[in-house]
């Protein structure tokens, strides 16, 4: 899908634009639509890059749709594990933008590398939202081809990823294929936590000297599990990339159409040759860590509310309210497809089977092993000689 | 039929230029392999013939090394890489271990990572610490991983031509104190019809010990197994190869006919190589066996200055010892 890009046809009925640098209070940070849904023309990057989406009517009920699905399909996998049918979730809660604006803005030919956070990036790639819900079922340890939907399996160890996107990327160089509109980019996601990881800052130093063809998209959520942001850094995020060598923007991650400028921006100037940049794309994390973990012993109540303001759909749905690009009866069409597909979810999550224990030895070796294959008989001599007893 | 004299170095050099030739997606990476062509030369010159695209300096973090190296090979490249010595590997070991090794495991056997992780081990050229460890038991553990080592030009040449066409992740450990040694090398007997990488060889037959031993320990093994005729015993020397998997056939084969078994290593003995060695051993060969399975190996100390190396490196005479004490039981 190629939202945003000039040309479309059903224009919205939008009041005169205008442009700010920044928004109010926080001069840093991209934003187009702001919590109170009113849409802002354009915004100025620090580098002055000028940011603005051009979208139809159907793209922004689209991007609205999107963002209502992830949140759906989300709560629906938080509620599979309070009812004991996955081990673990990581809920995105919060972040929907951040990830549906970022996801919406790659194209095709592009390779993303998510930590194991990015359900919304996996649906926009058009990933069968069950398969990482095997992982945290405990039924494989992913699913999907990386290959096919140019989306990498999930990183648990954190910040590993970006390395092997930087890799990727230069691959990309090494095969000619930027330069040109349809070159290609990746983008590496990670958070505010992974930015004190050695490997991500390694990744920095290799993108930026190779000049690769990457995004690094930082979702600052504000916490690492229970540590603020005030334990991994001094500065704000987006500006260690000037020690790197290349640009890095704030973006108001809760704002699906300023995630989806900057991203768009940074990818197409990656496959043009202009190197690497560094998105932080200001957000929160509603929810908890994982479904292990309980936010309230590290964090305050009235903090959560001040990001509720903030929310990342009921923006878009104010202002496709307020513009009269849709209507109660769309609103009400999205939220019963997401019921819909929730409950589809949960009934396929339920029907998952186990899989094989001899499976446990299969591709652990491209070519095979002599000594697993040994492991393998004999424990296959072992289950079959409880064959016909009652254990 | 082009047989040359080779020093194990030049013929690594030799087999990792061929490399480059068949295949297009073989690159190298690493710390100084370019203009330098690495602190060993390994890969001296190939850069000047193959251009700063497939041999690659690398900027100086090993983690680095080997994380861009994965998403390099993800992309469908080979990635040769060097990490310039055995204690340097570790601030990659995460990637090696949760990322190179699982990878093609997580994805349900859809990605590969057709990597080649070369490391020189081992000691015996009087360096400072952290160059002359041997680290093989960490990644003969690792599932997913796979362990070679060579111990002749001959064995060098094929065997990392080998390990770069091979599907599966492997560190291939180098005998750097062998880098200087020389022996002849087929350079035009086609790859299909080598000796297979995960294979271990008899290098010495014998009749009265057998002795295991892989990649700098081989030739020590060797000059044992000559004293130890003059005094009218016959070893048999075994050199392993591939230490991840093991391939035990012909030890077992040996043993049962020696009842005797002598491994060998630099690493250190406690949850080394030798342990396993040694219970594998024991399973198969348990009523051939004349005496317990003993082990010749480096100490349980961090690796001792270069001034005392001599007497932490197993050598000829500790391997005498130990073929000695296998006929006090």
């Amino acid at each position: 899908m190629a939202k945003g890009d000039p040309g479309g046809t059903t224009r919205s009925r939008r009041p005169a634009p205008r442009s700010k640098k920044g928004a109010a209070g926080s001069p840093e940070l991209v934003q187009l639509l702001t919590p109170d849904g009113e849409r802002i023309d354009s915004a100025t990057g620090p580098d002055g890059t000028e940011y603005r989406v051009d979208f139809t009517d159907e793209e922004y009920r689209g991007l609205y749709r999107d963002l209502v699905m992830v949140r759906k399909l989300d709560a629906e996998a938080t509620a599979l594990q309070r009812q004991g049918e996955l081990g673990l979730w990581a809920s995105l809660l919060g972040q929907e933008a951040a990830q549906v604006g970022s996801g919406r803005a790659l194209r095709t030919q592009d390779m993303a590398f998510p930590t194991y956070r990015e359900h919304g990036v996996l649906y926009c790639r058009g990933i069968d939202p069950i398969m990482p819900l095997g992982l945290f079922r405990g039924v494989d340890q992913g699913g999907w081809d990386p290959n096919e939907f140019k989306f990498n399996m999930y990183t648990i160890v954190i910040g590993a990823q970006t390395l092997h996107a930087t890799g990727y990327a230069m691959g990309i160089t090494m095969d000619g294929k930027i330069g040109t509109d349809d070159g290609e980019a990746a983008i590496a996601y990670f958070g505010d936590g992974a930015t004190s990881q050695g490997d991500v800052n390694e990744a920095f130093v290799w993108a930026s000297v190779f000049n690769a063809p990457l995004v690094f998209f930082c979702q600052n959520n504000q916490y690492a599990i229970s540590e603020p942001l005030e334990r991994q850094t001094r500065v704000p995020l987006y500006q260690r990339a000037a020690g790197f060598g290349f640009p890095g923007v704030r973006v108001d991650g809760n704002d699906v159409l300023a995630s989806y400028a900057v991203t768009r921006t940074a990818l197409d100037n990656a496959r043009h040759g202009q190197g690497p940049s560094l998105i932080e794309a200001y957000t929160y994390r509603m929810g908890a860590h994982t479904t292990s973990d309980d936010p309230t012993r590290y964090r305050i109540a009235s903090e959560v509310e001040s990001w509720q303001a903030k929310d990342p759909i009921t923006r878009v749905k104010a202002f496709l309210d307020k513009q009269q690009i849709a209507d109660a009866a769309f609103f009400a069409e999205v939220d019963e497809q997401a019921r819909r597909e929730s409950v589809h979810l949960r009934e396929r999550v339920l029907n998952m089977p186990n899989p094989e224990p001899v499976t446990m030895f299969d591709h652990v070796y491209p070519n095979g092993s002599p000594l697993l294959d040994e492991q393998r008989a004999t424990f296959n001599r072992y289950m079959e000689s409880f064959e016909g007893s009652a254990h | 039929m082009a047989t040359e004299t080779l020093t194990l170095g030049k013929a690594l050099n030799t087999g990792l230029r061929r490399a480059l030739e068949t295949d297009p997606k073989v690159i190298i990476m690493g710390e100084d392999v370019g203009k330098l062509g690495g602190v060993f030369r390994i890969t001296d010159g190939l850069q000047k013939d193959f251009g700063d695209q497939r041999v690659i300096d690398t900027p100086l973090a090993e983690s680095g090394i080997i994380g861009t190296a994965v998403g390099l090979a993800i992309r469908g490249y080979r990635p040769v890489c060097e990490i310039q010595f055995d204690g340097f590997v570790y601030p990659a070991y995460d990637q090696i271990v949760s990322q190179v090794a699982k990878m093609h495991y997580r994805s349900g056997g859809r990605l590969s990572i057709p990597m080649v992780i070369r490391i020189p081990f081992g000691g015996g050229i009087g360096a400072v610490e952290h160059h002359s460890e041997s680290p093989e038991a960490y990644f003969a553990h690792t599932a997913g991983l796979k362990v070679v080592t060579c111990s002749n030009p001959q064995d060098a040449y094929v065997m990392i031509q080998q390990a770069i066409a091979s599907d599966d992740p492997i560190v291939f450990l180098e005998p750097k104190r062998r880098y200087w040694e020389k022996g002849q090398v087929d350079l035009d007997a086609p790859l299909s019809d080598a000796y297979p990488l995960h294979a271990a060889r008899v290098v010495r037959p014998g009749t009265d010990v057998t002795l295991l031993a892989y990649g700098p320990m081989v030739r020590t093994c060797l000059e044992a197994a000559t004293a130890a005729a003059e005094d009218g015993r016959e070893l048999e020397v075994i050199d392993l190869r591939t230490l991840s998997p093991l391939d035990l056939a012909a030890a077992y084969e040996s043993v049962k006919r020696t009842g005797r078994a002598v491994v060998v290593h630099e690493a250190p003995s406690n949850i080394g190589l030798g342990a396993e060695l040694a219970a594998r051993i024991t399973e198969e060969c348990f009523y051939s066996l004349e005496s317990p399975v003993l082990r010749v190996t480096g100490f349980d100390t961090p690796y001792p200055a270069a001034r005392v190396e001599e007497e932490y490196l197993p050598d000829l005479d500790r391997v005498l010892d130990a073929v000695d004490r296998t006929f006090g039981w």
